[in-house]
């Protein structure tokens, strides 16, 4: 049955418990570190040492993080958090098709990478009809055109592109 | 006079025009998105708006901020999915409009409030610029770290129920920022050395983690659903008539928007809560608040229209953000050697004046465009969820590899994108992260400054500003122990009263302690025992 403290909580059950224990772990361990990873200057006010402010940042994220550890209802791991911790973890590969297109670019070029990841991250989304190919491909057009050749933002040029022929290399290192 | 005509002469370029009329059709679009938002696009669009002009760039971020809310309101009226996250009391009265066949009713209502909401923000705030302008010159160092200090206090206290985990992220945010290279004694900060964390974390790259990134995954990890819209027949007029019958509501909805917008950390939402409930109250119809009240509409999207003009005030008088997308503004005003703050209002009004002249022309060139372009933009929120994804996880890139090239950004970007997804299934804060880290790094260069002249711990705050921020701040942190011992006090009561196993009797003396002991319970005990040794006696 819901305790009353449990219905008063704010958010799902599930993962609470092992992000709040992660959260702290992390903090203290980044806490029992400051000794050296910052430096106290002599002759140097208390408030303007270098050491002060992370202090305040760490000292907080413990002592808030412990706090909000033992006002939470539940004081034990369930299947929910396994499965929860499983679902975080998915993410991750997300996040490796992100660093794969990050790493593309500059071996490839703006253009060529995001033809290449737009339409492979759309099908392995399971968009496996000839519609949403084509709308991934005039997507990643847009993309390219809109920022790198319209709103000038800086990407630099694939390596690939020194193979192009004079005119053409130096328009698509510029542009595309 | 001549103000606004040096004003006008700042707006008057087409890449101004241009980029106004590209904000505000981008973020009506963006809102009617349900799952992107504009924190998401603002992040994603921040770096390219770099290489502009300030007043350009600022214009497409400001039309991006303003317009948003106004395109939220479409999926929240037709299919009951707020297109931002506040336009969530948009559909209690919008939606059961469009279930009793009135959708072109409601739209045109929210359309009409909107813009009275932002018509009246940005008005009051031009009439109250030059009292600003005086003001603001009165904040000295000290001044700037007590309002930075209550920004934080006040984004962490408004998170009901969850202030002790949002206190947790800003100190998380606050220590973030630390990191690297030290300005004043170059020293290392939790560098590890290592050569890519020496410049520190980038405040942009955070953002684009949190907002972009995790927005991305949340998309990429969810279902698709199928979305039925409702045909839209007839004008989109009738609501400016509508809330011509309202101007209490209405009025009174945009001021609580204006005051709120101004506080830092408050925001959109308790404007809207306050406003409701006036409505609610002092409607002669309060039973249809929630099914499809149009009072109940007006106050709700007339006050979160409001904010965002007023929002810009602490930005721009102090230098100091009260949320997320205002502190991503920010970093556009760094970009560009414009500081925010007192010195803004003395040297530079017709810029300053400028931006709300900008804001003033979005609100009529929103409303045009969704009185002609309504039916056509109802498509949008069909784009899947995980194609939606796709899209973002592409955009974001741009955003995070553009500001320096770094593979390095991008990884600690993909980081935070991966602790943000965790934070949103939590149904955990964000906002803290962000404006610890800006507000941290304001703290730690006013409070170097401040100290500098100070002897005493007295003379931080024996200036009238800074006394009364110090009051504010008092005032603030004891309203909320307070709060937390009412409520602390309603669980136990709550707790006594389901409870059902059997009670201790040690456990009953104990809290009867004072009772059994004070010189009342005696007497009343001796009285019992009296009358019950009687009634023995008569037996």
């Amino acid at each position: 049955m819901t305790t009353e403290r449990e219905r008063r909580f704010v958010g799902p059950r599930r993962g609470q418990l092992i992000f709040a224990l992660g959260f702290l772990a992390v903090s203290a361990l980044l806490l029992s570190q400051i000794t050296g990873q910052t430096t106290w200057v002599d002759k140097t006010a208390f408030f303007a040492q270098p050491r002060f402010w992370p202090a305040i940042g760490l000292g907080g994220m413990v002592l808030l993080g412990a706090l909000h550890l033992r006002k939470m209802p539940w004081r034990r791991f369930t299947a929910q958090d396994r499965d929860e911790l499983m679902k975080w973890a998915r993410v991750i590969e997300f996040a490796g098709w992100f660093m794969a297109y990050v790493l593309l670019v500059p071996v490839l070029g703006y253009l060529p990478a995001t033809l290449i990841f737009v339409p492979l991250l759309t099908r392995r989304m399971g968009y496996r009809g000839p519609r949403m190919f084509w709308l991934s491909i005039a997507f990643a057009l847009v993309v390219v055109v809109v920022f790198k050749t319209f709103l000038s933002v800086k990407i630099p040029g694939g390596m690939i592109y020194e193979y192009l022929p004079g005119g053409l290399r130096g328009f698509f290192i510029l542009y595309l | 006079m001549d103000l606004l005509l040096s004003s006008l002469h700042i707006l008057m370029r087409w890449d101004v025009v241009f980029a106004l009329l590209a904000g505000s059709v981008g973020g009506v679009l963006i809102g009617a998105i349900p799952g992107v938002g504009p924190a998401v696009a603002i992040a994603i669009l921040l770096p390219a708006t770099f290489s502009m002009d300030p007043i350009v760039g600022l214009t497409v971020l400001l039309g991006i901020y303003g317009s948003s809310m106004y395109g939220g309101a479409i999926p929240a009226i037709l299919i009951n999915t707020p297109g931002t996250a506040v336009n969530a009391l948009t559909t209690y009265d919008g939606y059961p409009m469009t279930a009793r066949g009135e959708p072109r009713r409601a739209l045109s209502l929210a359309y009409s409030s909107s813009f009275f909401g932002g018509i009246f923000s940005v008005l009051c705030l031009i009439l109250f610029a030059p009292v600003l302008a005086k003001v603001a010159p009165m904040f000295g160092s000290r001044e700037i770290f007590l309002a930075a200090l209550l920004g934080i206090i006040l984004v962490i206290v408004a998170h009901k129920g969850q202030s002790l985990i949002a206190g947790a992220l800003a100190a998380l945010g606050i220590f973030i920022q630390t990191i690297g290279m030290e300005p004043v004694k170059y020293t290392q900060r939790y560098t590890y050395d290592q050569p890519f964390l020496q410049s520190g974390v980038n405040l942009i790259v955070v953002v684009l983690g949190l907002f972009a990134l995790s927005q991305a995954f949340v998309l990429l990890t969810s279902e698709d659903e199928k979305i039925r819209t409702t045909k839209l027949r007839g004008g989109l007029f009738q609501g400016l008539r509508e809330l011509g019958r309202h101007p209490r509501v209405a009025t009174v909805s945009a001021s609580f928007g204006v005051l709120m917008g101004m506080i830092p950390g408050v925001g959109e939402f308790t404007a809207q809560f306050m406003s409701y409930t006036y409505a609610q109250r002092t409607s002669k119809r309060p039973e249809d608040f929630g099914h499809g009240s149009s009072e109940g509409l007006i106050a709700a999207e007339t006050s979160n229209n409001a904010v965002p003009a007023a929002a810009m005030v602490p930005l721009l008088a102090l230098g100091i953000p009260g949320e997320a997308l205002t502190a991503m503004m920010l970093s556009v005003f760094y970009v560009h050697n414009v500081v925010p703050g007192p010195g803004l209002f003395q040297n530079q009004m017709d810029f300053v004046v400028a931006l709300y002249i900008a804001l003033l022309v979005l609100n009529v060139l929103v409303l045009v465009f969704l009185l002609f372009a309504t039916r056509p933009l109802i498509q949008v929120v069909k784009i899947p969820n995980r194609f939606l994804g796709v899209c973002v996880l592409t955009l974001s890139f741009v955003g995070v590899y553009s500001l320096r090239n770094s593979a390095s950004d991008c990884m600690i970007a993909a980081g935070f994108g991966v602790l943000g997804y965790i934070l949103k299934r939590l149904d955990a804060p964000v906002v803290p992260i962000i404006l610890g880290m800006v507000l941290g790094n304001i703290m730690e260069v006013k409070l170097r400054a401040g100290m500098a002249r100070v002897k005493t711990p007295w003379d931080f705050i024996d200036r009238p500003i800074a006394f009364i921020l110090f009051i504010v701040i008092i005032i603030v942190l004891v309203s909320h122990v307070r709060r937390i011992w009412l409520d602390r006090r309603e669980l136990k009561e709550a707790e006594w009263q389901t409870k059902t196993r059997s009670t201790r009797f040690g456990g009953l003396l104990s809290r009867r302690k004072n009772s059994l002991l004070k010189a009342r319970g005696k007497t009343v005990r001796g009285r019992h025992s009296l009358s019950h040794r009687q009634s023995t006696d008569q037996n």
